[in-house]
């Protein structure tokens, strides 16, 4: 698959535009969607009000502007953080926009007759409008081939440069808005009004214009709002308990205290690791239409794969021969190498391939004098008429019925043998006289049987959807480890599957191309359109793969858990390093009226005021040091669910609790050195 | 600390926790309507009282009933409060209680907190202790075991909107679940030398010639409910601690059984209401495991006793036995102490006043980490299911899921309504003692000065908003402020709690509950027992650490110094 070429980690120019907008981003009005930053800047502002006013007074104002100059780092960090994530998908976003430009398409005003045409911008097409496209021309608008056949280089979108194949009828006749005709001639009816398109939404999604909270992030921003207030709570009631003990914490002090209490980390990174889930999709050259989707494919219970293309290489080779008694194996090898020499059909080239790397067979030239004898569907028989004899391969039956032959039992047994294991037995026939069999088999991909395995560890339930009947269908799923399949499928059967599971509360996730799939991606809770497929399969899915693979609904389902397990690790960590903040600025505050409190003072903190720099200071460098875990998202193992609590739980629960106190305790060593307190 | 006390902390603890396997099966039973032998006795009563268990209630009309059903529980206890001086039974010959008095008693005893700002024998007729308190404590007992109920069975179900009938579950519950336990268990105690009597006291002649007028009264029977139910309200003022009211050790011993039994048994409940014991055994683990640490803790602090009596040569070998009977001895007061605190009873055999810091210090954090560990009956478990869904909602992220609890998704809607509830008791608890410990009105009822006056305050607080009861002692409580203030303490923990729960069940009943995979968290092993602890710890507790290092702490460090204030 087609990797877009991502831009760094941290790309010069992105960090010199995201520092730009972090600062934008410090617009009250736009931070109030996001609670706990809010707060933080509102008592920044509150903290920096009073440090100028001691500065004014006269008065010791050195401490109060350190942590005022720090909490608004922490807020800066914040904002950063989301311009970083965002910033990345930008730089996509103007690569795109370029590549749509300004089309002047040639309108046909009466689709009865194609020969009259007039030019009419781009954006003045309306869905149901008619266009002409020919060769070396940027097709206007998303829309559906309805007459011609063309080839088209849809880089613009994809990223892929080799030209596809789109032509009228069948499931191959989509065209997407902004992509170049190579060669030939098409008409296409608009599917899309304008501002629309595929292309617009792409942009529009890279960017983040359209972004709206999902709904774990809602349901996460409320707990990290409950808990801020929470914490609000507690330090405004720490006026009253501090004045009935004697002593009057200053505001600056309370505000530090209050602001590492909340969970600036992960209220600082929510936006940007959501962000960044998505471009990781991006990057993956698959579009999702919302968050929404992501998440949902972070919870999918059941993979609904198609047989063809997404397990097997989708199209039958031979995998054996079988000599009827007294015939050798080298005979049948040849016969079937001269029967199949005119077959252009993949399985015909399989069969010449088989016999050269097993039976070591070279293929020949075709001889000059060679009479092909093409397949029907009559005779369903192919073959090859020589001078030295005439060669025949085809359905056992039928082969059986041409050359009036029984076949002998041995080799009758040998068929049936292979039509059991759900393959196909082809007869090879020579002057009239069946010599044996090949073996066309489904090949399963290589590798496909260890992801199911890994999937089945995730808690995924894999599911082969397939055509072929129960018998075919089982040997194959038993070859490739699906859980289940259904057999001799019609699009019906998926969508009663779909139900079916959803009913008793899984998810399901299913890849699709035909229109004939639409109805099943809509149902599904993931459902990954192919982009070769029809117009009505694009905007029945809510996930569009760029690269029409799809084999990649796991790796989508891996970005969707990757998301989910950045959040919550995050937020772990955020909570869990309060502990440390308490024994740094509670016996600081405390320190002078109850000595004894220094007992709590295990970093062995230098001074109460170094002491609260360096927890603001620690809370502030927190964020900036886990933007790279944000974007780049925590290390997902197909683990079981267990396994993978176990590990997240010590690293980032754990570690969580541990990190600041080595972290403040360190800021603290420093300060002490450069003399700042 | 002696192996005599560590025996009998674990055998005590031990028989609470075995008895807690057929109660909350009977629970089990009784709130899925299997009532076996008494089915037709139970399907008399309930149709003379009207009452068609089959005919469900949504959580609104579920709430409905049983705030209906509080309001006028409150109604008639006041009423019987202000007019016990013209009600029968009252050889005594008390007045009427006064308005502010009988407002935060009514309250007090509607939502099972029985703080008492009051001593019994000496303001309560026998009239007002028994058909006014004691049927409080069967009710406000009922109610809490049938809002557990019915949030178990939102859990259990899917799709529904109905969580059961209020009517149904409270008649049952205290017809078939608490009544028989308190006649046993009433019985037990008035063998153990437990007055049950309409006799007002008896007079004796000590020995040094002078007349002793001893109260008595019909005890026994309330002394049951009052543990059973985790109401906590004693009949004499000194509580459990009065000869009258705790004999013996072994008395002492059944009244920890009897407050623990069905908040620990209801986990199991829980676990057989949703299909799988692993489930209810979990939740078990991490209360007894809390309850566990939190009495060595006492225990230990207290054994360790007080370094400036010590140093003036008046400490005693024990340790601290200020404050305790040597009748109990230090290990029972710490189970105590750590088991009526845990589980919102509040009777006390020992006086938190006079603990060491640290000793006094573990009983209110338990208050303050929500009532749950055990908790309250039902309120226990329904405060610990709360954490369970914020626990499966931060760490269920890290499995790369919407986590889910028992198969139920937890989204926004129940993260708001859960934050709504863990809400109420820090703003509550810390608001109005922060604000009590500024205002002349408020400080006038300390007795300390310092950090222990802090603790007294914030104990108080705490005692009445997790519906626990207990009193640190040294506050002079009957005041209008502190009656009024705590009374809405009491009232907000109780029903400001309640009121998301009953949301969250009906908004769990009606998501479907999805199939268990390899990929789902688990909920039921050693990893999420510490988790829920560790979310208890830091979500439920944390929040108090500053205004605990101003009280018990910084009084702790003070004590290990020398000073004192």
């Amino acid at each position: 698959m087609k990797m877009q070429a991502a831009p760094a980690l941290f790309d010069s120019a992105i960090i010199r535009r995201a520092a730009l907008d972090a600062v934008l981003k410090l617009d009250p009005r736009k931070l109030m969607r996001n609670p706990v930053i809010f707060v933080t800047e509102v008592v920044s502002i509150l903290v920096t009000l009073l440090a100028i006013r001691d500065a004014a007074m006269d008065q010791s104002w050195g401490f109060q502007a350190g942590v005022a100059i720090w909490l608004w780092m922490t807020v800066l960090f914040a904002t950063f953080a989301e311009a970083v994530a965002e910033g990345r998908g930008k730089a996509r976003a103007a690569s795109l926009r370029a590549s749509r430009g300004e089309t002047v398409a040639r309108w046909i005003p009466n689709p009865d007759d194609l020969a009259i045409t007039a030019p009419r911008n781009a954006n003045a097409l309306r869905r149901g409008d008619h266009v002409l496209v020919e060769a070396g021309e940027i097709i206007p608008s998303d829309g559906e081939v309805v007459q011609g056949i063309a080839s088209i280089n849809e880089s613009a979108v994809t990223g892929e440069s080799a030209p596809v194949i789109r032509e009228a009828g069948g499931d191959r006749s989509a065209v997407t808005g902004g992509t170049l005709v190579v060669s030939d001639r098409i008409v296409v009816r608009i599917t899309a009004e304008a501002g629309g398109t595929f292309l617009d939404r792409m942009i529009a999604m890279v960017e983040g214009a359209s972004r709206q909270k999902t709904p774990n992030e809602i349901a996460l921003d409320i707990l990290l709002a409950g808990m801020t207030i929470i914490f609000l709570i507690a330090v405004v009631t720490l006026v009253g308990f501090a004045s009935y003990s004697g002593s009057a914490p200053s505001v600056v002090v309370l505000s530090a205290l209050l602001v590492t209490l909340i969970p600036t980390t992960i209220g600082g990174l929510l936006s940007a690791i959501g962000i960044a889930g998505m471009d990781r999709l991006v990057q993956f050259n698959v579009l999702a239409t919302s968050g929404r989707a992501v998440e949902a494919a972070g919870d999918v219970d059941v993979l609904l794969l198609d047989k063809t293309g997404t397990i097997t290489f989708g199209n039958r080779q031979a995998a054996n021969f079988i000599a009827a008694p007294g015939v050798t194996m080298q005979e049948v090898a040849e016969a079937a190498v001269l029967a199949s020499l005119a077959d252009e059909t993949p399985e015909g080239r399989s069969i010449l391939v088989f016999a050269r790397e097993r039976h070591g067979i070279e293929t020949p030239p075709m001889p000059a004098d060679a009479r092909p004898v093409p397949f029907t569907a009559q005779t369903r028989v192919s073959g090859m008429d020589l001078p030295t004899g005439s060669y025949r391969k085809g359905a056992v039956d039928s082969l059986a019925g041409a050359v009036k032959q029984e076949i002998p039992a041995e080799l009758a047994a040998g068929i049936d043998r292979i039509a059991r294991a759900g393959a196909t037995p082809l007869a090879v026939a020579r002057d009239g006289r069946i010599l044996g069999a090949i073996e066309l088999k489904d090949i399963v991909k290589p590798g496909i049987r260890e992801r199911f395995v890994e999937l089945r560890r995730m808690g995924i339930r894999t599911v082969m959807v397939t055509g072929d009947n129960r018998l075919t269908a089982a040997a194959i799923a038993a070859e490739a480890g699906v859980d289940d399949f259904i057999a001799e499928a019609k699009p019906q059967d998926k969508l009663d599957y779909i139900r079916g599971q959803q009913n008793e509360g899984r998810l399901v996730a299913m890849a699709g191309d035909g229109t004939n799939d639409a109805p099943a991606l809509a149902q599904a809770d993931v459902g990954l359109a192919m982009q070769t497929g029809t117009q009505a399969a694009r905007e029945a899915g809510n996930m569009v793969d760029l690269d029409s693979d799809p084999t990649k609904l796991i790796e989508v389902v891996e970005i969707g858990k990757q998301l989910l397990i950045t959040r919550g690790a995050l937020t772990t960590f955020s909570i869990a390093n309060d502990v440390a903040k308490y024994f740094a600025i509670l016996p600081a505050i405390f320190v002078a009226q109850y000595p004894g409190l220094m007992a709590l003072n295990v970093m062995g903190l230098t001074s109460p005021q170094s002491a609260i720099l360096s927890a603001v200071i620690f809370n502030a460098l927190i964020i900036v040091g886990l933007v790279p875990l944000a974007l780049r998202g925590v290390a997902y193992a197909p683990v079981g669910a267990a396994a993978l609590l176990r590990r997240n739980l010590l690293i980032y629960g754990l570690g969580g609790i541990v990190a600041p106190f080595i972290g403040i305790k360190i800021i603290d060593v420093l300060l002490t050195f450069i003399g700042v307190a | 600390m002696t192996l005599i006390g560590w025996a009998q902390i674990a055998l005590v603890l031990g028989i609470a926790l075995a008895l807690a396997v057929p109660v909350g099966k009977w629970a089990a039973a009784l709130a899925q309507g299997r009532l076996g032998p008494i089915a037709g006795l139970d399907r008399a009563v309930l149709r003379v009282a009207g009452v068609d268990p089959s005919r469900g209630q949504g959580w609104q009309a579920y709430l409905v009933a049983m705030l209906a059903f509080n309001a006028a529980g409150f109604v008639l206890l006041y009423l019987i409060l202000r007019l016990q001086g013209v009600l029968p039974l009252n050889p005594q010959g008390f007045d009427g209680v006064p308005p502010f008095l009988a407002f935060n008693t009514a309250i007090s005893f509607v939502t099972n907190t029985n703080w008492q700002a009051y001593s019994g024998e000496a303001a309560m007729s026998h009239f007002s202790q028994m058909a006014g308190l004691t049927v409080q404590n069967f009710l406000s007992a009922g109610t809490g075991i049938a809002l557990a109920f019915a949030v178990m069975r939102a859990f259990a179900a899917g799709g529904v909107q109905q969580l059961g009938n209020f009517w149904a579950d409270l008649t049952r519950v205290t017809l078939w679940l608490l009544l028989p336990i308190a006649i046993v268990a009433g019985f037990a105690f008035i063998a153990m030398g437990v007055p049950q009597t309409l006799e007002a006291s008896v007079t004796a002649t000590t020995l040094s010639g002078a007349e002793q007028i001893i109260p008595l009264g019909p005890v026994g029977f309330q002394l049951a409910i009052k543990h059973l139910g985790t109401n906590g309200g004693g009949f004499f003022g000194v509580n459990s601690l009065h000869p009258f009211e705790g004999p013996t050790a072994l008395a002492t011993s059944l009244q920890i059984i009897l407050q623990t039994v069905i908040p620990f048994g209801l986990c199991l409940t829980f676990g057989r209401i949703v299909g799988d014991m692993r489930q209810g055994r979990a939740l078990l683990f991490v209360m007894a495991g809390f309850i566990l640490v939190a009495t060595l803790a006492i225990y230990a602090a207290e054994s360790s006793g007080n370094p400036i009596h010590q140093a003036a040569g008046v400490g005693s070998m024990l340790g601290n036995m200020e404050g305790k009977d040597v009748r109990f001895g230090q290990a029972l007061a710490a189970l105590f102490s750590a088991t009526t605190t845990g589980a919102s009873c509040g009777a006390v055999n020992a006086m938190l006043d006079s603990f060491t810091p640290l000793g006094g210090m573990v009983p209110l954090f338990l208050i303050q980490l929500g009532e749950i560990v055990p908790g309250g009956v039902g309120s226990g478990l329904y405060g610990m299911l709360i954490f369970a869904l914020l626990s499966v909602f931060v760490a269920g992220l890290m499995v790369g899921r919407t986590p889910e609890y028992l198969g139920k998704k937890v989204q926004a809607r129940e993260v708001k309504l859960a934050m709504l509830a863990v809400l109420v008791l820090p703003a509550v608890i810390l608001g109005l003692a922060s604000i009590a410990l500024v205002i002349p009105m408020g400080v006038a009822s300390l007795q300390d000065a310092g950090p222990h006056g802090l603790s007294e305050m914030l104990y108080a607080y705490t005692s009445a908003a997790g519906n626990n009861g207990s009193a640190f002692g040294g506050l002079t409580a009957d005041t209008p402020w502190l009656d009024t203030t705590l009374g809405l303490a009491m009232m907000l923990g109780r029903f400001a709690y309640l009121i998301p729960v009953l949301a969250i069940a009906g908004s769990l009943a009606a998501k479907p509950r999805a199939p268990e995979g390899p990929g789902t968290l688990p909920t039921h092993g050693p990893l999420f027992i510490g988790l829920l602890a560790g979310v208890i710890l830091i979500l439920g507790g944390l929040q108090y650490l500053p205004a605990l290092a101003l009280g018990p702490i910084a009084e702790h460090f003070a004590m290990l110094a020398g000073t004192t204030f």
